[in-house]
């Protein structure tokens, strides 16, 4: 009894901050002192989510986004860990690569969008290579930190009980690099979501969620707009905290490398 | 040879090879010169905007943009951020809005902002201020918690005053994570005001000029933005946060000086 009263006050407790904004922009909405098509009340908002996820639009808007930001990583997933792999691993790579990496890496990615365009043209291209080209610096740092920091006693005892250079790689250097993995993969994600809704709208790619909220400028649809960012932050953070914490959970935490 | 020198020797081999790979593909006449122009060009490009004041305009258009923004998202995160590790209720009522918030593009705010104050500089200046308020916000909040219990309670024995005991003890004990929250609000928020820029600029801004030169095909000036928005991004890091490092927390022996 008690438990259902705390867990009942804690659920009001967390709802409560909400609660008070959004009456604060409802009274605010109401009142009228700035036009209702530029500060629309929540329940319109609401309507417009409503009324994009029933007409499926929203979905296609999200799926196509999504399908850019996978495409994008997957690339940058793929050539960044082999690449940090091979910094770490070989002297001569790291001295080839680390110079033009570190050039590269302190512009904001956001600011090469226009220098993509220009190479590949407006539309799919260009983002999916955008995503992946400003996705990658995390990993690459993040994979050469941390299969250098694969303790040496854990390669040799590996190596005394005879395993070879290849189940090594895999179950010594890769498991012991993959919490610094991890990390870079988070990050790396988390910059091109940060930058792709710009992308597309520069990209003028015809579906996707920044195209949505960009566009609906236009028409001055402040609803749609604002039900656009709410769907952005909520893919966000579900890829942050469910994607992510599970990866963690299933590997590292498992193998009890962090808690 | 050193291992050092030889480092030194193949980075700058590297480089230059990735130069010279460059210059045979601008010059082989496979891409269009416009698109791909040589890397002369682009100094010559860089050095004429110089010269005229051009480029220096730019770059301080978006600077003042940014730090304007970055003194706002001070001014808001680092108190609320204090005030959130100090008292429990303001801790409770933040922390789920900075939790629903946070995960939210700030460039995803630009096409709201510009049709509620206009395409311009508040846009940016907001952009920036959102996009620097989060990373600051978390660090101080967390910087104020992890400052040692022990700390405080031997200055109140010691008979430090509040403000003595904010100033003297709260303040530094948490400055290694203030400094680490301005770095990482100055990243995100570098992002933030060239995207902004791009967007939402009418006439000046190392984003705007970026933007602007798609246009007229300049590939030569876009090219030489970046490499000033690489150098400036560059100092701020390593001049001015490290600095600030040097002259603070690592003298305070808080944090060890990194290796390298």
């Amino acid at each position: 009894m008690r438990a259902t009263i705390s867990k009942a006050n804690s659920a009001v407790r967390r709802a409560l901050p909400f609660l008070v904004v959004g009456a604060l922009w409802e009274i605010t909405a109401h009142l009228g002192l700035f036009p209702p098509r530029l500060f629309p009340p929540i329940e319109d908002v609401a309507a417009a989510l409503l009324r994009l996820t029933a007409s499926g639009a929203l979905l296609r808007h999200a799926g196509e986004t999504l399908l850019r930001l996978l495409a994008g990583f997957s690339l940058a997933a793929v050539l960044g860990v082999a690449l940090g792999v091979a910094m770490a691993r070989s002297r001569l790579a790291e001295d080839l690569t680390l110079p033009l990496v570190s050039i590269a890496a302190p512009i904001p990615g956001i600011a090469y969008a226009p220098l993509f365009l220009l190479w590949f043209g407006l539309g799919n291209g260009a983002a999916v290579l955008l995503v992946g080209f400003v996705s990658m610096f995390p990993i690459i740092f993040n994979t050469w930190t941390g299969v250098k920091a694969v303790k040496d006693i854990w390669l040799r005892a590996a190596l005394t009980m005879g395993a070879d250079p290849r189940r090594l790689f895999r179950h010594v250097t890769l498991t012991g690099a993959l919490p610094y993995i991890l990390t870079g993969l988070r990050l790396g994600l988390a910059q091109a979501w940060r930058i792709l809704v710009v992308v597309e709208l520069l990209a003028a790619v015809p579906w996707g969620l920044g195209w949505l909220i960009f566009g609906a400028r236009e028409f001055l649809n402040t609803d749609v707009m604002l039900a656009g960012i709410a769907v952005i932050g909520a893919i966000g953070l579900a890829l942050e905290n469910v994607l992510f914490r599970r990866l963690e959970q299933f590997t590292v935490v498992r193998w009890g490398m962090m808690t | 040879m050193s291992e050092r020198a030889r480092t030194i020797i193949r980075g700058a081999l590297a480089v230059l090879a990735a130069a010279a790979a460059y210059e045979l593909a601008a010059r082989s006449g496979i891409f269009a010169k416009a698109l791909l122009p040589p890397l002369a060009k682009i100094a010559g490009t860089l050095a004429a905007m110089l010269a005229d004041g051009s480029m220096l305009t730019h770059a301080a258009y978006t600077l003042a943009r940014m730090l304007m923004g970055f003194a706002l998202a001070v001014a808001i995160g680092v108190p609320l951020g204090i005030l959130m590790g100090r008292k429990a209720a303001v801790e409770e009522f933040c922390l789920p809005l900075v939790n629903a918030l946070m995960p939210i593009p700030s460039l995803a705010w630009v096409p709201v902002f510009i049709l509620w104050f206009g395409l311009g500089n508040t846009v940016a200046v907001l952009v920036v201020g959102y996009a620097a308020m989060f990373p600051l916000l978390l660090n101080t909040w967390a910087g104020v918690r992890s400052v040692n219990q022990l700390w405080l309670r031997a200055a109140s024995a010691m008979g430090a005053s509040e403000a003595a005991l904010f100033w003297k003890v709260l303040l530094p004990g948490a400055a290694p994570f203030i400094i680490a929250g301005l770095r990482q609000a100055f990243q995100r928020s570098w992002i933030a005001v060239v995207g902004a820029e791009m967007i939402a600029a009418s006439d000046w801004g190392l984003g705007f000029v970026i933007y602007d030169a798609k246009e007229f095909l300049n590939a030569d000036v876009m090219l030489a933005s970046l490499a000033v928005i690489g150098t400036i991004g560059f100092a701020f890091e390593r001049l001015l946060f490290g600095t600030l490092e040097r002259a603070t927390v690592q003298r305070w022996g808080m944090v060890q000086a990194a290796k390298i």
